[in-house]
């Protein structure tokens, strides 16, 4: 067992965070100073440690542990997410002074367990981290005070978590049983062929469903809408964003396995498919917004899909990428949603009514954060899409890539709803004036920046993708 | 690229954004009218240099960069004999759009403005993007200003028509961006003058055909595709239809010529006998309805529809005059209907309705507007001397060499283009006023914005010699290319049509 500490900082660091925070958690709301004035600086300060160590690379803990680019590409990704998540929530309205510190640590333990996840290359590793950061997210889900809603969605999320979980271990003893090793390295090297190695194939189908239960995949999204409803605004903009990151991570690495033309990646072909055409449809009858964008990620799971089944290092890059677009669009819509919420109420697409006059940078950001989940250009979200589609293309799926384009016509409609309703409709509901402090704007310009020049230039962090996902393919 | 101490496309692309921005931070409804209209004029000086375009059929202006070269993509700009018509015609669209926004708009100024501004950005873009995907972007981009200007300033029934006018026009589009990664995997590069020197398969050409060919129809419109174009056209504001009719609709036949017609010749061949169809069929179809209306803006956006028709109709008649037919067309519709949708917008202003029988007998008391009305309406149905008469008998006659029963076929459609022209113009004429009589002629203003297209009305159909020697020789190169390549893909393929049902079958038969 070889451990350098060095390789691992940004871990480090995080676990610093969460040992700080659980200190802090043992007092009271008199302590100081609160957590919200240090926090948002240490996260980040994490993030800039991530970029540092961008360059890690190596293997510890029995080979279980591995740092290359993808790792370190997903760490600076999370660090990233978590510094904004952690902002976004400094102002939640429905979080209890008392229970504050809690919060952001079990915030914390979550993000760390991501951190892990993206550098575990063994299932049992894999497994581990997983709940690491699931656990941290049962509890953080019911905490939205003076709302049985949130308890809801706490038990629906648990329950589902429990079951994903429990399919996934299941198969993961298939896997053991079959190949003899649960080493990803290891396994590559087998047949996943249904001829071959049948209980295999169930095995590792089963333990991907833990995956898709994260990325909110069809079938097993239906959690999704619900908890992000019932979960506080700052809460979902979390539970939207960076827990999918740590299921692409991984479904990337097991994506060695799913050669093209396989039955499992064909299966993996038509789940995206249906995930992204299902989730599109429903979004389309929905009011809330925030169950707009749970459809949305369910969509968003499917276009993800079409990366990983393409089989090449460039799939993998570009599903890597859509990963990191898919955040921070999210991140955006979410941020303006928690701030036009003031009071943390949860908005129905009426409430957007007449924003381009009562928070115009609030809803200029938006719009983008609209568009570019669409997938118009200039934006981050259309990049994303076109090298998923020039990546899959030819190879072997261009029915799903063109169900992916097509997908599009139907997304339009929803997101452009809210577009309408921020720039076009006047007629204003009751409710808490938006927040337009300096702090909110800047926060969602920035975002909306970040959303436009990823889009038109993306191709340094497409290149890092890229070596990523040749360090996988060799 | 820099001959002239500057990126001359980039520049037109560039500084309209950034005459966007420039919008924040000045206070001021007068101001901002004449801080837009002074960068629209900036923007055309900046164009001076492309005066100097040389008559060949070479792409010049040529700017060409990296953009993210691990897929190939590039920032890769230029000019030729098919474009150059259509980045002037969308430079001067932009300030005739400002002055005639001036007192027609009244809210929202700032936004108003800024969506010409990008506008313009993006349509200058399309028409001088080489880079596929980059194209794409301009094309897609444009989308959402003329969505919000529909959405925001328009009529009554605005939120369904800007709905409309979205989700069709992005529908259309969706698989252009699969055609254009598949010709990217196959032919290598996003170059299309690149692209423009490879041979595809037939069956391959075939698809993208299809895939293009609906983009395209949507936004010119053809006949089966053309509802959203009546409702935007009503909706809009008077702003709005003139970029939608001058510039938004040339989109689509440009991508019939820059994209089909090189890139996939074989089907484009395969397929004229249906565009031929269709396009007569919006001809005929178009002119038709536009007779029945009682909206003025409805009866030109119909008329839109039939005079696109024509267009279309000149690009799949392959010969030099069909396709000068179409090209000159192009510019003349922009001109004239553009004009029109501005006359609109004037008469509007003081009648408060676009219905017919509200705006009669303008003949007595606004000499000048019915002037104008008369001359757009003459120049719309084709009469000898304006620029329409050019453009459609270019069409004619290419159709005539064509078969003579496409040729006899359009000829109720040129009948009835008079017909409902002179039928609203007699109206607007000598109906009897209603209340016309306490309304002011032209003001000075409006007298500028529509007197600078009479005169390119007239120039063009009094002296087209140069307009011909800007396009012939790119027309000629396009043609030659076509004939030439029509063919090598032919012997490959017998019966296509039998292929790809087998492969469409094949396909479903995969997927069970």
């Amino acid at each position: 067992m070889n451990f350098s500490p060095t390789l691992v900082v940004p871990e480090l660091f995080q676990f610093l965070l969460i040992m700080a925070l659980f200190i802090q958690s043992l007092g009271n709301r008199s302590w100081e100073p609160h957590v919200e004035k240090w926090l948002p600086l240490f996260a980040g300060l994490g993030f800039f440690v991530a970029i540092v160590s961008f360059k890690s690379s190596g293997v510890m803990f029995y080979d279980v542990y591995k740092l290359d680019a993808l790792s370190q590409f997903f760490k600076i990704v999370i660090a990233a997410g978590f510094f904004v998540a952690v902002l976004n929530a400094t102002r939640q309205p429905t979080l209890e002074g008392e229970k504050r510190s809690d919060y952001y640590m079990f915030l914390a333990l979550s993000a760390w367990g991501l951190m892990i996840l993206s550098s575990a290359t063994e299932l049992f590793t894999i497994y581990l981290a997983l709940e690491l950061s699931s656990y941290s997210l049962y509890t953080l889900i019911p905490l939205r005070a003076h709302d049985k809603r949130a308890a809801e969605a706490g038990i629906k999320y648990i329950l589902f978590g429990a079951v994903a979980t429990a399919l996934s271990l299941y198969g993961l003893s298939y896997v053991l049983a079959a190949q003899h090793t649960t080493y990803i390295a290891a396994l590559s090297a087998k047949s996943w062929a249904w001829a071959d190695a049948p209980m295999a194939v169930v095995g590792l189908s089963l333990f991907l469903a833990g995956m898709f239960y994260k990325l909110a995949l069809f079938p097993l999204h239906f959690w999704c809408p619900d908890v992000y409803q019932g979960a506080s605004n700052e809460t979902a903009a979390y539970v939207a964003t960076l827990p999918k990151l740590g299921a692409v991570v991984i479904l990337v690495r097991l994506a060695t396995l799913l050669k093209p033309g396989l039955e499992i990646t064909t299966t993996l072909a038509w789940l995206g498919a249906i995930s992204m055409t299902f989730g599109n449809i429903c979004a389309l009858a929905q009011k809330d917004v925030k169950r707009i964008l749970g459809f949305s990620s369910v969509a968003h799971a499917g276009y993800v899909m079409v990366g990983l089944v393409a089989g090449t290092a460039q799939g993998l890059a570009a599903a890597a990428f859509y990963a990191l677009a898919y955040v921070v669009m999210n991140l955006l819509a979410f941020w303006v949603i928690s701030r036009v919420a003031s009071d943390g109420r949860n908005l129905v697409l009426d409430d957007l009514n007449g924003l381009y006059k009562r928070a115009p940078a609030l809803a200029f950001s938006l719009g983008v954060g609209a568009f570019a989940l669409v997938g118009l250009p200039p934006t981050v979200g259309f990049i994303g899409k076109f090298f998923l589609i020039t990546a899959a293309w030819n190879q072997g799926y261009n029915w799903l890539v063109i169900t992916l384009a097509v997908n599009s016509a139907f997304a339009i409609y929803y997101y452009l709803s809210l577009v309408r309703h921020a720039y076009t409709e006047d007629t204003l509901t009751e409710g808490a004036a938006p927040d337009t402090s300096v702090f909110s704007v800047v926060g969602a310009g920035l975002l909306a920046a970040l959303v436009l020049i990823l889009g038109l230039i993306p191709a340094p962090i497409f290149d890092f993708a890229v070596a990523a996902g040749q360090g996988l393919m060799h | 690229m820099l001959d002239y101490g500057y990126p001359v496309l980039s520049s037109l692309v560039v500084f309209p954004l950034l005459a966007a921005a420039g919008l924040f931070i000045i206070r001021g409804e007068a101001v901002v009218r004449g801080y837009t209209l002074a960068a629209s004029i900036f923007e055309i000086i900046l164009a001076i240099p492309l005066v100097t375009y040389k008559f060949s059929a070479d792409f010049q202006f040529v700017e060409r960069i990296a953009w993210v070269s691990q897929w190939g993509l590039e920032y890769h700009l230029a000019v030729d004999g098919i474009s150059i018509l259509m980045i002037w015609l969308t430079l001067f669209t932009l300030p005739l759009c400002v002055l005639c926004s001036w007192t027609y708009i009244s809210k929202r100024i700032k936004e108003f403005h800024f969506c010409l501004l990008f506008m313009t950005a993006a349509c200058v873009g399309v028409f001088t993007a080489m880079d596929l995907v980059l194209f794409y972007v301009f094309w897609e981009a444009m989308l959402i200003p003329m969505y919000l200007l529909i959405a925001v300033w328009g009529g009554d029934d605005r939120k369904y028509a800007s709905i409309k006018f979205f989700l069709y026009t992005l529908a259309g589009s969706t698989l252009l961006l699969v055609a254009i990664v598949a010709f990217r995997i196959t032919g290598g590069t996003f170059s299309i003058p690149e692209l423009m020197q490879q041979t595809f398969s037939f069956r391959f050409q075939f698809w993208c055909f299809l895939a293009m060919a609906l983009a395209f129809a949507i936004k010119v419109p053809m006949f089966p595709f053309h509802t959203w174009l009546p409702a935007a056209h009503v909706q809009a504001p008077s702003a709005g239809s003139v970029i939608l009719a001058a510039i938004l609709l040339k989109m689509g036949t440009y991508g019939f010529l820059r994209f089909c017609l090189p890139l996939t010749p074989a089907a484009s061949e395969y397929f004229a006998p249906m565009m031929i169809a269709i396009s007569i069929a919006s001809i005929l179809y178009g002119g038709a309805v536009a007779l029945g209306q009682s909206d003025i803006k409805k009866l030109i956006a119909y008329s839109s529809v039939g005079h696109m028709g024509f267009v279309t109709l000149g690009i799949f008649l392959f010969n030099l005059r069909g396709v000068e037919g179409a090209l000159f067309q192009m510019l003349n519709h922009g001109i004239v209907t553009g004009g029109l949708f501005m006359m609109i917008g004037t008469v509007y202003e003081r009648s408060h309705s676009r219905d017919i029988d509200k705006n009669l007998g303008l003949g007595k008391y606004l000499p000048a507007f019915m002037f104008f009305w008369g001359l757009y309406s003459l120049a719309s149905f084709g009469f000898p001397g304006t620029n329409g008469f050019v453009g459609e008998a270019l069409v004619f006659v290419g159709a005539f060499q064509n078969s003579l029963l496409v040729g006899f076929l359009i000829v109720p459609g040129a009948l009835l283009a008079a017909a409902y022209m002179f039928r609203v113009g007699l109206k607007l004429a000598w109906g009897t006023p209603s209340s016309a009589k306490t309304w002011k002629d032209l003001n000075t203003r409006e007298w500028i914005y529509l007197l600078i297209p009479a005169v390119m009305v007239f120039y063009i159909g009094l002296a087209p010699s140069i307009f011909f020697r800007m396009i012939d020789p790119s027309v000629e190169k396009l043609l030659a290319d076509y004939h030439s390549r029509k063919q090598v893909a032919e012997t490959v393929e017998e019966h296509p049509m039998q292929t790809a049902a087998r492969e469409l079958f094949g396909i479903a038969a995969a997927k069970n």
